[in-house]
């Protein structure tokens, strides 16, 4: 059974100020297999996110469906866990009490909680930080609060809309590295956005390339690279050269539309 | 820098205004009983306080239960302005449908001077406590709400997207997100409401009730002594002073998190 389920989803904004509407999303389906770690690569503005939002549940197609687990999607919920562009942490709560904050959703008491909170902690690897506060961590550490609170979660699918994008070089690296290992370990399905080819290639067990306005899914690629990846070896860059292929037809197309 | 040394930084100003209002008062350019020195009003405070010779006549003795009641009147209207204001504010910032249709009442309202419900608040509640509670309520509570509805609008939205992914229920989010988050905005309106809280206590004494600081503030000026309305003032100006340090450490033990990342943690 597939772990998530898009059909025909088209999405139209309303642009109130020039009282025109704006084709964002047009007719894409495209199901997800559990323990699929599939990435969601396209240019800035072609749709990619608003795609995750719909699958979150932030944001509803103006026509088509998005089913997870089988159970049609109509709002937030905590069977989708998301890690968002910015860690979106409560500036007020310490460390753990971020990583636990479902819990106090739910009225677990202060003790429970903050032993539940402690495994995600370690495995993000904040273990020394539980109780510092968001506006003394770092980017990459607060990231990593982010991917701990959604990991507590337990949920089927883990959303995640460019979580790195903010980081520098070597950290996100090291990001990337963590975040399949605790993929693999969780056997969760992970949908990940990226405008990054690279990080699609390291981290994917497929890419679907997105072209923009409107978004369309351009072509699925399975990827049976060995992990970890050698982001050197020959069928990584068969791959990459394909993909900057796709973008540059694209980006053509696009400018003879401007001028046309 | 010692604690001794800044502490000696505080007083520098009022230490420089008593000197030279003692100089100036003992200088005789004006009638002593005008403008009496601040070595006179303290003696004047002292008796009012202490009751040891009866400078202050009919008030000896009397300071203690005169700033009781007073503050008596400044907590419950407070206290109602606090409560009222805070749970109006994040309705009317929360729900669209409640600022469309209570806020241009209120924002009618509050241009009116508090003082000029004194009128009404003598006919409606008497001369007592209570048209003093009343237009210490009315006081406070509108900077409290103005600045409750800013704190919950200026809230991050994506907190409250990161809270509902989590499954939090519509109350929950008001209660675990929209608070917190407004809780600095609803700290500077508590800050400003004290102030207007003490103001409007005093006034209503002079006016509308025959006890606590301002009333014999008032009373003294009929007997022209100049050096209790001073000693009223400073009364009051030290009170307040005092309700809004009080505040102040209420606010920095619940926005402690805020600390090392605001201009505000310079401050020792």
């Amino acid at each position: 059974m597939a772990s998530i389920d898009l059909q025909n989803i088209t999405k139209i904004f309303r642009d109130a100020k020039r009282k025109r509407d704006l084709l964002a999303i047009d007719d894409v389906s495209l199901s997800v297999e559990q323990n699929e770690f599939l990435c969601l690569l396209g240019s800035s503005g072609c749709g990619k996110s608003t795609l995750l939002n719909m699958i979150a549940g932030f944001e509803k197609p103006t026509e088509g469906t998005v089913t997870v687990g089988g159970k049609l999607v109509d709002g937030p919920g905590a069977d989708r866990g998301m890690v968002f562009q910015q860690a979106n942490l409560m500036p007020w709560l310490p460390v753990w009490e971020n990583v636990a904050f479902h819990l106090r959703l739910k009225g677990w008491r202060k003790a429970d909680r903050r032993d539940a909170a402690q495994e995600y902690i370690d495995m993000v690897g904040l273990r020394g930080f539980e109780n510092h506060f968001p506006a003394e961590l770092s980017g990459g550490m607060s990231q990593r609060v982010g991917i701990a609170r959604a990991l507590l979660l337990n949920p089927q699918v883990i959303l995640m809309d460019e979580p790195f994008a903010a980081l520098d070089a070597q950290t996100k690296m090291d990001m990337q590295e963590e975040l399949v290992a605790i993929w693999q370990k969780q056997r969760c399905t992970v949908v990940f956005v990226t405008h990054s080819v690279d990080e699609a290639l390291v981290l994917g067990t497929r890419v679907a390339v997105m072209t923009s306005r409107p978004g369309r899914i351009r072509e699925l690629i399975a990827l049976d690279l060995p992990r970890p990846r050698d982001t050197t070896g020959p069928r990584f860059n068969d791959h990459k050269r394909h993909i900057l292929n796709l973008i540059r037809e694209e980006g053509m197309q696009q400018r003879q539309a401007a001028v046309a | 820098m010692t604690a001794l040394s800044k502490s000696w930084e505080r007083a520098v100003v009022p230490l420089f205004i008593l000197a030279a209002w003692e100089v100036f008062s003992r200088s005789g350019f004006l009638p002593a009983a005008l403008l009496p020195a601040p070595s006179v009003v303290l003696h004047t405070w002292g008796d009012w306080i202490f009751g040891f010779d009866e400078t202050s006549q009919g008030n000896t003795g009397r300071w203690v239960a005169d700033a009781l009641s007073s503050a008596t009147r400044v907590a419950a209207g407070y206290g109602i302005a606090v409560v009222s204001g805070v749970l109006l504010g994040i309705a009317i910032g929360w729900w669209r449908w409640v600022e469309r249709t209570v806020e241009p009442t209120i924002q009618m309202l509050r241009p009116v001077p508090p003082v000029s419900w004194i009128p009404l608040a003598i006919i409606w509640f008497g001369i007592a406590n209570k048209p003093a509670i009343f237009l210490v309520f009315l006081g406070a509570f509108f900077p409290i709400l103005m600045n409750t509805i800013h704190g919950v609008k200026t809230a991050d939205r994506n907190l409250i997207r990161a809270a509902s992914m989590m499954g939090a229920t519509e109350q929950q989010l008001l209660r675990h997100v929209v608070f917190p988050a407004a809780l600095p905005s609803i700290f500077a309106g508590l800050r400003i409401g004290i102030g207007a809280a003490w103001m409007l206590t005093v006034t209503a004494e002079m006016v509308a009730v025959k006890s606590g600081l301002g009333y014999v503030l008032w009373d003294s000026y009929y007997f022209l002594r100049y050096d209790l309305v001073l000693a009223a003032m400073a009364s009051i100006g030290l009170l307040g002073y005092a309700t809004d340090a009080l505040i102040k450490v209420l606010m920095s033990a619940a926005l402690h998190w805020q600390h090392g990342s605001t201009l505000q943690s310079r401050e020792g």
